[in-house]
């Protein structure tokens, strides 16, 4: 456990030296929040009829959103992909540690760190200027903090399937360039998830994409509330779970079958 | 010297489908990729339309003309000057000295580097929303608006390639290249899907008069529809305003001349 968690502090300590990578990437946020804001702006106004959210939830889900973006934007861990391009990936093998926990761990800081730089700034802009609200009770602040967590943890346990994805196409192409498209359509970050039509909403609930940012936004709002809120969080942990197991499964096949590129 | 440049280009941009084309299975994959992130994207906006009915006055066929036309144009600006969006690379690795010993200009060279063909996904998609609203609209296709709609487009696609000859020039200077500026690129594809009317007034003044998006897209529309522009512009700026595309360019070309004249290699 000490191991992971020295990787774990050590890689977040390089992650966060990416600043000005960070301040490009909440200026690029801050102008997606304001165009959706104002295109759903534009639609409340257009129509009476009772929605399955309010005006202001849907604002306040678009700004949280933007500042949990990085959980919606997976991809492949690069460091990875190449050591599997060039062979090096046998040293990993070599390591005496658990090759799924390393990369699980090195997933979860690749997305904490960024996603904790922008994250914070983005909240309070947003809160200052473009009315996102509060937390709906402090109950609902408490769960969103759990749920977001797991919102945390079943985007590394989906970025280590992408990475491990990669052993089978030594290119990196395949799932790990198809995936992350339909992930991040679904996660609700384009479109809330309670605005995609009715007849889709089974769908969504089932899948575990809704857990990455969605699960947490409408604790957040109150929108999942009481028991519907505890139904979601064990959705999103159950699905934690499955995905890790899955993933640990999936690389140990890939690691009987690897053919190590060399030379 | 103009006839050897084309034949020059089309040398370029043949070895370059050439590559592209060994990956078959990956260029494919990346097409349909493509096609469907964009497909998916509008089956968004449908639902949104089925919900709320329409957006400030306009109908989903009507949006799907805006979209249409700006994704087609950004399609062919992902495609066509692809070298300068992948620029940063050139300057990082210190290649670009390399261009510059040769006899041709460096934005020629720069330009004919890499043809993206895999922007086809997007391109078939847009022109598919493009076709399905000038069905559902009934538009009038004389030969003026037909020839409208191509000059907006192309106007577009100016427009776009100068944002990308932007981003890349800034590299001069900052070596990395600046994620910003795709506020207005990715992020002006995606404003100017929805007509103008639908933002605040000081957004629209952006995408009239800094980055001129609703010059080749909303203004010429207008014509196309057949409408009295909210916004006040006459027949004639709706006529003409796809120029401002190619204008756009123009100045983002002179830009791109001024940062080569200060380029200083990173060495090595």
């Amino acid at each position: 456990m000490k191991a992971y968690l020295a990787i774990l502090s050590s890689r977040f300590r390089i992650l966060i030296q990416y600043r000005a990578a960070a301040l490009a990437g909440i200026g690029t946020q801050l102008f997606f929040g304001v165009v959706r804001m104002m295109i759903f702006d534009a639609f409340y106004r257009s129509s009476s009829a009772l929605q399955p959210m309010t005006r202001e939830q849907v604002i306040t889900y678009i700004w949280l959103g933007q500042a949990m973006l990085l959980l919606t934007m997976l991809a492949a861990d690069t460091d990875v992909a190449a050591m599997i391009r060039t062979g090096n990936v046998a040293y990993e093998m070599t390591r005496p540690i658990d090759l799924y926990s390393l990369w699980f761990t090195r997933a979860l800081s690749g997305r904490a760190a960024p996603l904790l730089m922008r994250a914070i700034p983005i909240f309070l802009f947003a809160g200052l200027f473009f009315g996102l609200r509060g937390p709906a009770s402090v109950a609902a602040g408490v769960m969103f903090v759990v749920s977001l967590l797991g919102g945390l943890l079943l985007a590394a346990s989906m970025t280590a399937l992408l990475t491990i994805s990669l052993l089978w196409t030594i290119s990196g192409e395949g799932i790990s360039r198809l995936a992350p498209a339909p992930i991040f359509f679904f996660s609700g970050i384009a479109i809330p998830l309670p605005l995609f039509p009715g007849w889709l909403q089974w769908f969504i609930a089932v899948l575990p994409i809704r857990g990455l940012i969605d699960t947490p936004l409408r604790i957040y709002l109150d929108h999942l509330a009481g028991a519907d809120a505890v139904a979601a969080l064990a959705h999103q942990y159950i699905w934690v779970l499955v995905l890790i197991l899955a993933g640990r499964a999936i690389l140990a096949r890939g690691l009987r079958n690897l053919v190590v590129q060399g030379g | 010297m103009v006839l050897d440049s084309v034949r020059l280009y089309s040398r370029y941009v043949g070895i370059s489908l050439r590559s592209q084309m060994q990956y078959r299975v990956s260029f494919l994959a990346q097409s349909l990729g493509n096609f469907i992130i964009t497909s998916l994207e509008f089956l968004g906006f449908v639902a949104l339309f089925q919900r709320f009915g329409q957006i400030q006055g306009w109908t989903l066929p009507q949006m799907g003309l805006f979209y249409g036309m700006i994704s087609v144009a950004f399609a062919i600006a992902e495609a066509v000057p692809r070298g300068f969006d992948i620029f940063g690379r050139l300057i990082k690795a210190g290649d670009f000295d390399r261009i510059l010993v040769r006899p041709r200009s460096a934005a020629f060279q720069v330009l004919a580097q890499e043809f993206q063909l895999m922007r086809i996904g997007r391109l078939t998609q847009g022109l598919f929303v493009l076709l399905w609203s000038a069905v559902r609209l009934n538009l009038d296709w004389t030969l003026g608006h037909v020839t409208l709609l191509l000059c907006a487009i192309g106007g577009g696609a100016c427009l776009f390639s100068g944002l990308f000859i932007f981003q890349a020039t800034l590299c001069f200077w900052t070596t990395e290249s600046i994620e910003i500026v795709n506020c207005t690129t990715y992020g002006g594809v995606e404003a100017a899907q929805f007509p103008l009317t639908i933002y605040r007034p000081w957004f629209r003044a952006i995408f009239t008069f800094v980055i001129p998006l609703a010059t080749i897209n909303y203004f010429p529309a207008q014509v196309l529809l057949n409408l009295d522009d909210a916004l006040g512009s006459t027949r004639l700026i709706q006529w003409l305003s796809p120029l401002a595309g190619v204008l756009f360019l123009w100045i983002c070309l002179r830009f791109w001349n001024f940062g080569v004249k200060h380029y200083r290699s990173t060495g090595n």
